[in-house]
């Protein structure tokens, strides 16, 4: 189970350029990160209360949900909610059905991906347009977003133009990103301005007033929602926030954590639908109620879905977002999937270096390398790790507390990596794929620090 | 049970014990010397245009010369003149054919270069999203530091909508390059009168 991730990952780096290419875009996008932040003097502070205002949510929950449903209804927009994947995917085709609604947009939402709405409906006849272009390449592709920011990052412009080639007839070799950018803008505005339904996600839904705000840069989710004549926003219930005033620290964090812009384009806010308009929310739980439950996990619930513990990852940066098989990829992705299905999720605890540079760029301070090192542990002891692993484990277990068995295994190590270098340097050794094997030393340091504290005496 | 129940009491029962919401100190926010200066330098840097202006006259010259060449030019400001009324009843189909706009804004954000704008500003929700170029007007004085001032002055549940604009429409989905005039406007001029 566990070499999933591994074998993934191991496909994604056979194109050497290509990884690299990943690692050093997204690493720019971590320092553009490391630049917004640096220019206000009180980031620290706002990360502080960002995750303060979480702690603060998470402990009060029901009652907010419920001043959230109330004000909502009073404004005059439907709630539904939804117990997991299947209600909600169940919710947004009756609605389609009441209406027998053909044309369907929708803007960036992770949770619809969680979900896995389109298939859903696309299983029902039912078809959904994309429209944040790295979705809607990806969607032309048939692939998952690789990233819940940047859905295309793991594609080259030759890829996208080849694409854009088959599904918008655009020039053959175009590569250039404004032409093709407007190629896609030609064909989604007439999606648009024919649409009966727009799906947009939430960025963050207020308790107080009973609305929710949507963030983008293209403008899509706006296009959509202000045209169709139904709008359905679909959120996690961990979506809410107390107060609007509470909207000024997190969209601070949110875009200058992302991409390092000083905030997104467009941040709408929803209160009420327009004269004529329906408009619904499905709340949803799917497996976070049971989260919440989880003391050691339960503030994996204070995401915001910024992705920079995606861009800071040296594993993801070099792996790739589909090498993480679900959803929401990256290390939070990775706390996040065990708890919806630990078994097919058990590798992605162990897809990481712990290095805990995640952590430190967290806008509301969730202690990711911490949860993934503890996911590790129950994962063991649940039984969902590879045999291989847990022998291996189980041998340096007996090593590590046997010291005299420990010393002679050094001294044979050492010395047969010395006389036949080839034990090691193989392609059955691991450790020796792409790096070289280290000069093994003459002696070890217990050797080294008994001979010269004897000297020294 | 329905789901909600069965949800909030899921909730109720796993949700840990209560913490009260924290104390937002504005005094510890940043503030610029010159919060003009700092909001241009913003809204460039993120692909729009500002000018600084001493009355209306040039911008009520500017939208009778852009009326008068022929394109479909939508004016929500009655400072400036007639308002385009009819907007509220056009459809998506109509108004993707409106090549420019003027909307007046209330809030301008220094730190971000964002522009706060109502409902009954946009007339139509879809007008500042779907005209070819976005003219917003604000007034040097509604300039405030960050967010946080910003949210003091705004009500975000007066009108059924409400929106920060910051800049023009974009993408960077494809390999990073920044394209300006995504789905929404292309441009972004802000005039701000002094």
């Amino acid at each position: 189970m566990t070499v999933k991730h591994a074998a993934l990952a191991e496909k994604f780096i056979a194109d050497e350029p290509r990884t690299n290419w990943h690692d050093e875009t997204l690493w720019f996008v971590r320092e553009k990160r490391d630049k917004a932040a640096h220019g206000l003097p009180e980031w620290e502070q706002l990360r502080e209360w960002g995750s303060q205002i979480k702690n603060a949510t998470l402990s009060n929950l029901a009652n907010y949900l419920k001043e959230f449903e109330e004000k909502a209804t009073a404004n005059g927009i439907k709630i539904h909610w939804a117990s997991d994947a299947k209600e909600h995917n169940e919710i947004v085709h009756e609605i389609i059905k009441k209406y027998g609604i053909q044309k369907i947009v929708k803007s960036k939402s992770m949770l619809t991906e969680e979900c896995h709405l389109n298939e859903y409906l696309q299983h029902n006849g039912i078809e959904v347009v994309d429209t944040d272009l790295g979705e809607r390449i990806v969607q032309f592709r048939k692939e998952p977003p690789s990233h819940i920011v940047l859905p295309a990052i793991h594609l080259k412009k030759e890829d996208v133009s080849a694409t854009f080639h088959e599904h918008l007839q655009t020039e053959k070799g175009n590569n250039d990103p404004q032409y093709l950018t407007e190629a896609a803008r030609q064909h989604l505005r007439n999606k648009f301005v024919e649409s009966d339904l727009a799906i947009t996600g939430v960025n963050f839904a207020i308790a107080e007033t009973g609305g929710f705000v949507v963030c983008t840069n293209e403008g899509n989710a706006d296009m959509g929602a202000h045209t169709a004549p139904v709008h359905i926003a679909c959120m996690g219930f961990e979506k809410l926030i107390p107060k609007a005033e509470h909207l000024s620290v997190f969209l601070r964090l949110l875009a200058r954590s992302a991409t390092g812009q000083p905030i997104t384009t467009y941040s709408s806010h929803f209160h009420k639908p327009r004269p004529n308009q329906e408009m619904h929310i499905v709340i949803v739980d799917n497996g976070r109620s049971k989260q919440l439950g989880r003391e050691d996990f339960r503030n994996s619930l204070k995401c915001i879905r910024c992705a920079a513990c995606f861009n800071t990852c040296p594993v993801y940066r070099r792996s790739g977002g589909h090498s993480y098989h679900t959803a929401v990829a990256g290390p939070i992705g990775s706390i996040l999937n065990p708890n919806l299905d630990m078994k097919a999720n058990a590798d992605l605890p162990f897809a990481s270096t712990l290095c805990g540079s995640c952590t430190n760029v967290c806008p509301v301070k969730i202690n990711i390398h911490e949860q993934l090192w503890k996911w590790r542990q129950v994962i063991v002891s649940e039984g969902y790790v590879a045999g291989s692993k847990k022998i291996s484990m189980k041998g340096m277990d007996f090593l590590f507390s046997n010291p005299k068995i420990y010393r002679l295994m050094g001294k044979m190590g050492r010395k047969s990596m010395q006389l036949f270098p080839f034990m090691v340097n193989n392609k059955f050794n691991v450790w020796f794929k792409q790096r070289e094997m280290p000069t093994p030393p003459k002696e070890s340091f217990r050797d080294w620090y008994l001979k010269n504290k004897k000297s020294q005496n | 049970m329905s789901a909600r129940e069965n949800i909030l009491n899921v909730i109720a029962m796993n949700q840990p014990e209560f913490i009260e919401i924290p104390v937002i100190d504005s005094s510890v926010m940043i503030q610029y010397d010159d919060v003009y200066a700092q909001f241009k330098t913003v809204l460039e840097s993120i692909g729009g245009k500002t000018e600084l202006i001493s009355d209306t006259s040039v911008l009520k010259q500017q939208l009778t010369a852009d009326k008068q060449n022929g394109s479909f030019v939508v004016n929500t400001i009655s400072a400036l003149g007639e308002v385009d009324e009819q907007v509220a009843f056009l459809s998506a189909s109509e108004l993707e054919k409106v090549e420019k706009a003027y909307v007046k804004g209330t809030i301008g954000v220094a730190e971000n270069g964002a522009i706060w704008v109502y409902e009954s500003q946009m007339i139509n929700r879809l007008i500042p999203f779907i005209c070819q170029h976005l003219v917003l007007v604000i007034e040097k004085k509604d300039i405030v530091n960050t967010l946080h001032q910003a949210y003091e002055k705004v009500e975000v549940s007066k009108e059924g909508f409400g929106a920060f604009i910051a800049g023009p429409s974009k993408t960077a989905d494809i390999e990073q390059s920044l394209v300006i005039g995504a789905h929404g406007a292309r441009s972004a001029l802000i005039y701000v009168i002094e």
